[in-house]
């Protein structure tokens, strides 16, 4: 028989571990559906390895899938923490580049050291407005921001074809539901010649870097975590608990409209209804896998890139499909979320039979 | 009264024995070697302070933890002693054994009747027979003087009831063995008394019984055998005639205690008045509450939980605005914000210290911040001084005497005592005009809770006013210069300590009028 038994004192090395384990553990399962689907286990990791880290071309290649990921999974980390279960940086990161298209495709014109910062700008207050709406909703009416984040990707979803399909669809663009292109001077400029790496990948480390400083170093992140981990004690405390989460609401939102303009303007050029490949969701993945710490989020972030980076090449290669990459995140997610019991809780193994007298037991 | 039992001494069966019980969690150890025998027809009371394992083996004894060593024996139906299956729920109920724990099991939204039949019907039987059930009910009552009008939902039910619901949930499933954990907790001292007539009353009909406490007057007042047991193991397993106070609050203490002695106080002007407040909804609303306290005074609030504290607590601490009537502090309206309270001298011991005083998760320096995070002292362009912080909780640590690996150690994995030293160092240290002791030594040891009230008595010393809401008697005529009966909403007006007494104040808290004038 197993018993668990919760841990008094979770190490920081188990922290780090367990996800690697998970991560590790996730990969090897997915060796199951590779040789079901009849190719060599070993050959496809290796293809695997190789286009996610085996040139500069797979690595500018995994870097630029991670810039999103990074982004949308600091706004889950940040939310996270609060206990604000924001599971709508898909729509955040759709209106936070409809907002950089709004601004950066023509309607003003300027030096580009003016365009960025204000594309950067209209990209975060869209995300982090739209973050607002059920934020007070949540803490006005006590609405589940579970629903409406996640109800909400849809609205915005059909919003942004519409406009695709009406105002502002693009005259030159042959019929397709698709915006004007993005000024060159509101473009993110490539990071080296010829590789699709851009400076959108800076910029989502640098907000790592400063959610890392707000939450560890600042009052707002002691506020913040106060709030998330018990509520009740923090308003007891004099803790503005209602402002807090306000304000997670808009940085949260502010990221995942960070990451639509990102990939907007530094990658696509115009923006589509197929921008994100549920780069919202895969956010959410990201930010369990670390742990919510938005160090962490960078590691998780790459990781989760390689798999799907690896997987589309070794699909190339290996005539598997690259549903595989799909597969392996939900693995991980998976493992991670089992892990979680591992590091709350020790596993025992009890025997069924009566215990003999004065007969010590490890642990 | 106890000795009934004991004449018969001799011939009593061995119903329970525990036999060398050790269990450890990680470096713990919470029973080291425990053995305890329990006679049909005895009542055993198992006293010890909190943490000294006395839940761990109870909950060993029901099967909701495996011992590491040692084994539990029960006399089977059948009436062979047989050794009980560990890790097994179902096996010590079908040996006999009831348990009515501190927090009851009960399902808020069933009657009492259907509560009680829970689990004891077979999945496939379709319909139960209520009436044999009730049948069966009814004789129970009859034997036991349990009495509770079982059609009623349990949510419905006052505290009290729900404990006799869960006394004839084990009776019915034909306890012999009856395990109450704190059972006097959350009753009137009158409920006690009838609680613990009910409990004599089974013993007499064979049953074998432990109760769980730590309240010296009640372990000596109606136990037959009193088992002591400190840091986990049994110091002490004498006949209770044979003990006296002083004796058993050394065992459990393991060195002689103190009781913290109040000094006459030296009363101020009133500075805090509630003028006919109303406030709050259902059983803890609050009806035309006056009252005003003095600087440098202690105004006991008794009462039983449930009849309006929590909405006076929330309306003090800043958390709830009252619906009509109004609250002063030094001539000012006491602003309903959790920050403007602490900032104009509130301090607040709240009732729930792991729910409500402490962020589990975070660290001890940073419970000892929390309420004034805010201050320049601890924070810079909204930057953490974690120096400053650092420095604080050391301070705190060592003039509170705060156990704790150290100030980076979760505040979780501290003791009841050392959190509640963290509410007290953050509080008091403030210099608070008001201090609102909300059960504050509730579930504390002995040394934790004379702590406790030697620092309440310095913060009046210094010229707080402090109004203690507890339902402990003993705690009220201790440390309160006034004390004010609650029930129902009502306040009594506040009378000096020394014209009342005991019995007096618990009728009122039952809402009986006092048949002495002067408590009235």
């Amino acid at each position: 028989m197993i018993r668990f038994e919760p841990r008094e004192n979770v190490s920081s090395t188990y922290a780090v571990l367990v996800p690697v384990i998970a991560g590790i553990a996730a990969l090897a399962l997915a060796a199951i559906p590779i040789s079901a689907a009849g190719a060599d286990v070993q050959g496809a990791f290796i293809a695997m390895a190789k286009g996610a880290f085996g040139s500069p071309f797979a690595i500018s290649e995994l870097l630029a899938r991670a810039t999103p990921l990074i982004l949308t999974g600091l706004a889950a980390a940040v939310a996270f923490k609060a206990k604000l279960w924001n599971i709508g940086a898909e729509g955040q990161l759709y209106v936070g580049a409809l907002a950089a298209v709004a601004v950066g495709s023509g309607a003003i014109s300027a030096p580009p050291y003016i365009m960025i910062p204000l594309i950067i700008a209209a990209g975060m207050m869209a995300g982090g407005t739209l973050m607002l709406v059920p934020t007070l909703l949540k803490t006005k009416l006590g609405a589940d921001e579970v629903v409406t984040t996640l109800l909400l990707n849809f609205v915005v979803l059909l919003f942004v074809q519409m406009m695709l399909e009406g105002p502002m669809k693009d005259p030159m663009g042959m019929g397709w539901p698709q915006s004007e292109p993005i000024s060159a001077a509101a473009t993110l400029p490539k990071m080296f010649p010829r590789l699709r790496v851009h400076w959108g990948l800076v910029i989502a480390l640098v907000s790592a870097l400063i959610v890392f400083i707000i939450m560890t170093r600042s009052v707002w992140g002691f506020e913040i975590r106060a709030t998330g981990e018990n509520v009740s004690a923090a308003r007891h405390a004099g803790i503005p608990v209602t402002a807090t989460y306000v304000k997670v609401g808009l940085v949260s939102g502010a990221l995942a409209g960070l990451a639509g303009v990102s990939e907007v303007a530094g990658l696509k050029g115009y923006l589509t209804a197929d921008l994100s490949p549920g780069f919202g969701y895969t956010g959410i993945v990201v930010a369990m896998l670390a742990g919510l710490s938005p160090l962490g989020v960078v590691a998780a972030a790459i990781f989760i890139a390689a798999v799907f980076v690896g997987a589309d090449s070794m699909s190339r290669a290996m005539s598997v499909s690259n549903y595989i990459a799909d597969l392996i995140v939900a693995l991980s997610l998976l493992c991670v979320l089992v892990s979680g019991l591992f590091v709350r809780f020790k596993m025992r193994f009890v025997r069924p039979k009566l215990p003999k007298k004065k007969e010590a037991e490890e642990f | 009264m106890a000795h009934e039992n004991q004449e018969s001494g001799a011939e009593r069966d061995l119903l329970l024995a525990l036999d060398s019980i050790t269990k450890r969690f990680g470096d713990l150890i919470a029973n080291k070697d425990v053995s305890l025998e329990l006679h049909s027809g005895e009542i055993v009371a198992l006293l010890g302070e909190n943490g000294a394992g006395k839940t761990t083996l109870m909950n060993i004894l029901f099967g909701h933890y495996v011992a590491d060593e040692g084994a539990v024996t029960v006399r089977s139906r059948s009436g062979a002693l047989e050794v009980l299956e560990p890790g097994a729920p179902h096996a010590a109920l079908d040996a006999g054994i009831g348990m009515v724990h501190q927090h009851f099991t009960l399902a808020e939204n069933l009657s009492g009747l259907e509560n009680i039949v829970l689990g004891t019907e077979s999945l496939w039987a379709g319909r139960f027979s209520r009436s044999k059930a009730r049948a069966k009910l009814k004789k129970l009552m009859e034997t036991s003087g349990l009495e509770v009008d079982l059609d009623v939902r349990v949510s419905r039910l006052a505290v009290g009831e729900r404990q006799r619901v869960e006394i004839l949930k084990a009776l019915y499933r034909d306890a012999r063995i009856l395990v109450l954990d704190e059972p006097t907790a959350v009753l009137t001292p009158q409920e006690s008394e009838s609680l613990f007539a009910t409990i004599k009353k089974l013993a007499a009909q064979g049953l074998g019984i432990i109760f769980i406490s730590h309240k010296m007057v009640e372990v000596l007042g109606h136990s037959d055998r009193v088992a002591v047991l400190r840091s986990g193991e049994i110091v002490a397993d004498l006949e209770t005639s044979i003990c006296n106070r002083q004796m058993l609050a050394d065992l459990m203490v393991g060195h002689s205690v103190e009781t913290v002695q109040r000094t006459p106080g030296n009363p101020g002007k009133p500075f805090l008045r509630l003028q006919e407040v109303c406030a709050g909804e259902g059983r803890e609303a609050l009806d035309h509450v006056s009252l005003s306290l003095r600087r440098g005074e202690i105004i006991g609030l008794a009462g039983v939980s449930g009849n309006g504290q929590a909405t006076l607590q929330k309306l003090i601490s800043g958390l709830q605005t009252v619906t009509s009537g109004s609250i002063t502090l030094e001539g000012k309206p006491l602003p309903a914000k959790a920050s403007a309270a602490i900032k104009q001298g509130v301090a607040r011991i709240p009732e729930d210290r792991h729910h409500d005083g402490i962020v589990g998760s975070l660290s001890v320096a940073s419970n000892l911040v929390i309420e004034e995070i805010r201050r320049p002292a601890y924070q810079r362009f909204g930057l953490l001084r974690y120096g400053a912080i650092k420095r604080r909780a050391e301070a705190a640590i060592k003039a509170y005497d705060i156990r704790c690996p150290g100030p980076r150690a979760r505040a979780r994995l501290l003791s009841g005592g050392n959190i509640q030293k963290i509410v007290l160092a953050r509080t008091l240290d403030q210099h608070p005009a008001l201090v609102l002791a909300a059960q504050p030594s509730r579930g504390l040891d002995v040394g934790a809770t004379a702590d406790v009230h030697r620092r309440l008595l310095e913060a009046r010393d210094r010229g707080a006013g402090v109004l203690l809401i507890s339902e402990d008697l003993d705690e009220l005529f201790q440390l309160s210069d006034r004390i004010a009966v609650i029930h129902r909403g009502h306040l009594s007006a506040p009378v000096p300590t020394e014209a009342l007494d005991k019995s007096a104040v618990g009728l009122m808290m039952a809402g009986l009028e006092p048949k002495k004038e002067e408590a009235a």
